[in-house]
């Protein structure tokens, strides 16, 4: 393998693994406050594609993307209050099962609404500007995608950390019952967790589809349960293990095609989140839970 | 509360009168055939599956009645959707057994048609295919019939095309999984190294992925005169715009699944000079059947809200049901097994050309319409046949 080859390839892989940490970082959220697989991210992030290409139709780029956003931000607090809110006292079992259920309603209604022949994804100028810089070449979008996940997740550890919001998330990350009886308002919460995860699937879509460029009911899927096994890998319920566990998925995906492996780099996937289950079932960077009796 | 005793007698009624509905249909007098219609709608292959879909709805249209000795049959299309999955295709299919249907038409994709082919071939119930080309559809199964040709010929005809003009090396890309991409493609391997080319790099994907940065670096590293990629019309424009924003010159091509007009829609100005194999040619039609066909359906896309660019699929799917109602007219009953012994000698003119069944129950089709996309229009280039 060339210089050049290999470069590009480390490239890719970095690009592919920060699309992966913003989708994955969506899990880890919802799941630290409630203990919830939430199926559906994938497919927000997909609606949140048929979203971009229909606001693109008719604003300009730098209207369309806050449009975009916001939808995605009240579709996935809208699927909260619909289908998950009313089961909050109900066995977690029910809750995965609705998650499962609102997953297959958003495949099936993309398909309903927008066929299931790929759509076209709209170019943004300048993200999609191609540099060629020796023998590698990629787009702007390439680039950003890495440095835009890192400044994102930044800014969410800030606003965890350092905010009234983010201390009554973290509350009821820890405890939700009691961080009721304290006035936490836990509905409040809750709705602010699923915007600022969707939020993020919403900047990961318009990065991973820019990039890739068509859209079709089923392309959350894959990325979906993908980013899921990252954020379990990196300790489902902590941020930056959702970041890393995206960055060494892409990248190790990646590494297994450059090797000739095409084949294995989805088991390559897999096995790792098997592998990872057996010798540390918390992840790279969860917290061990102690069961108080 | 209340809403909820609402809904529930409201879906209470609905119930009833579905039932009753049932009822009605079948105590009237009109004689009635059904024909199956096996294909998806939904899924991977949603979208090529529903073409076919409409091409078969407008054959209804056109032919909608049946002569069985002397008495007119009403033919009535019993659609479902294998969903392009193979665990779904076997309970569609068993769904079309126990509606009791004479003929069965489908399925796009090839792997949805050999997993329900056995549940097809023990009800005895024969089934035409319509698009989908690899071998095993019909091999070692009696019931299975097809109007296309099959995957060793178009491999065949492609790999000629590609040496013919020049190419030395070529890459092929395959899902995994997929039987129709990976039968294609080691068709193709074979004849083009049968005829001294090299194969320099081959690469698999997975079912719905979506990123294949990753696989066309190492192909341009390889740096093939060919690019060869049969695979569905969901993966065909991220193949092509990915490779050529890596800049990968090399030609692009494919077999029958890319002719299909979303492609230069999603791939735009990146499209251009991708070469593929295909049924039918629009062009030139062969018949009067061809040429009735075209100026219809293009109306009737036309209705329905579509592009007005035929797609081979559609033309076959027609095929496929003008092939059942002539063996259904020549067996002269119902009977499932009769209408299968018919159609093993009806020769029909069809939009595609001219077909008969060989022993195998494949066409005998030995043409191949190659075409290259250009000024974003799917153009003619050659008619291929391999002796």
């Amino acid at each position: 393998m060339s210089f050049t080859t290999f470069l590009q390839q480390c490239l890719t892989g970095i690009s592919l693994g920060g699309a992966y940490a913003l989708i994955a970082i969506g899990y880890t959220l919802v799941y630290g406050i409630l203990r919830l697989i939430n199926f559906a991210h994938g497919d927000i992030f997909m609606m949140a594609g048929y979203f971009m290409i229909f606001a693109m139709a008719s604003l300009p780029w730098f209207l369309a993307i806050p449009v975009t956003l916001l939808v995605t931000v009240l579709l996935g607090v809208s699927i909260e209050r619909v289908a998950y809110r009313p089961l909050r006292s109900a066995p977690r079992m029910s809750v995965m099962i609705s998650a499962i259920g609102v997953s297959y309603l958003l495949q099936n209604l993309a398909t309903y609404l927008f066929t299931a022949l790929p759509k076209g994804y709209p170019e943004i100028p300048f993200l999609k500007r191609i540099f060629q810089i020796g023998g590698l070449s990629a787009s702007f979008v390439t680039f950003l995608t890495p440095v835009l996940t890192l400044v994102l997740v930044y800014l969410l550890i800030l606003l965890i950390n350092h905010t009234k919001i983010g201390m009554a998330m973290r509350a009821v990350s820890k405890d939700y019952e009691t961080a009721s009886l304290m006035g936490i308002k836990i509905n409040k919460t809750i709705s602010f967790t699923f915007a600022v995860g969707s939020l993020l699937a919403g900047i990961g879509s318009i990065l991973y589809f820019t990039d890739r460029m068509t859209v079709f009911p089923f392309s959350g899927s894959l990325p979906g349960l993908k980013c899921f096994v990252a954020a379990v890998f990196g300790g489902i319920g902590s941020i930056p293990g959702a970041v890393i566990g995206g960055f060494i998925l892409g990248l190790g995906e990646t590494a297994l095609v450059a090797m000739g492996q095409s084949t294995f780099s989805d088991a390559f996937t897999f096995i790792l989140l098997i592998v990872m289950l057996l010798i540390r079932p918390t992840g790279l960077f969860g917290e061990k839970t102690t069961d108080k009796v | 509360m209340k809403i909820r005793k609402l809904m529930c007698m409201a879906m209470a009624t609905c119930l009833v009168a579905g039932s009753l509905a049932g009822c009605g249909g079948k105590k009237s007098d009109d004689k009635v055939i059904k024909i199956g219609v096996f294909q998806p709608t939904t899924g991977e292959n949603g979208g090529g599956g529903f073409q076919e879909v409409l091409g078969i709805r407008y054959a209804n249209q056109i032919h909608p009645t049946v002569t069985i000795g002397g008495e007119e049959y009403k033919i009535e299309l019993v659609e479902v959707d294998n969903k392009s999955d193979k665990t779904e295709a076997v309970n569609a299919a068993q769904k079309l057994v126990s509606e009791k249907v004479s003929v069965v038409l489908g399925s796009y994709g090839s792997g949805v048609s050999i997993a329900a082919g056995q549940i097809f071939a023990d009800a005895k119930i024969p089934a035409i295919g319509c698009s989908c080309t690899n071998p095993q559809v019909t091999e070692g199964n009696d019931f299975y019939f097809r109007v296309c040709f099959i995957d060793p010929f178009q491999g065949t005809v492609m790999a000629n095309y590609a040496f013919q003009n020049g190419a030395k090396t070529a890459a092929v890309i395959t899902q995994l999984g997929d039987d129709y991409s990976s039968g294609l493609g080691s068709f193709f391997k074979e004849a083009f190294a049968g005829l001294g080319g090299n194969v320099v790099s081959e690469e698999q994907f997975q079912t719905n992925q979506t990123d294949f940065k990753a696989i066309l670096t190492n192909i341009k590293a390889a740096n093939p005169d060919i690019i060869f990629a049969p695979s569905s019309i969901t993966t065909a424009p991220l193949i092509i715009k990915q490779a050529r924003e890596l800049g990968i010159t090399a030609t692009i091509a494919a077999g029958d699944t890319w002719e299909n007009s979303t492609i230069i829609e999603n791939a735009g100005a990146d499209a251009e000079g991708v070469v593929l194999s295909t049924f039918f040619d629009e062009a030139e039609p062969a018949n009067e059947e061809a040429a009735a066909f075209i100026e219809g359906f293009k109306k009737y896309l036309k209705d329905n809200k579509q592009e007005e660019i035929i797609p081979a699929v559609s033309a076959l799917g027609y095929d496929s049901y003008l092939a059942a109602i002539k063996a259904i007219e020549t067996a002269g009953s119902t009977d499932t097994t009769a209408i299968r012994d018919a159609l093993k000698g009806v020769q029909i003119d069809g939009v595609t050309g001219t077909i008969t069944f060989n022993e195998t129950g494949d066409a005998n089709k030995d043409i191949a319409f190659i075409k290259t996309i250009k000024d974003g229009k799917f153009q003619f280039l050659t008619t291929t046949t391999v002796e």
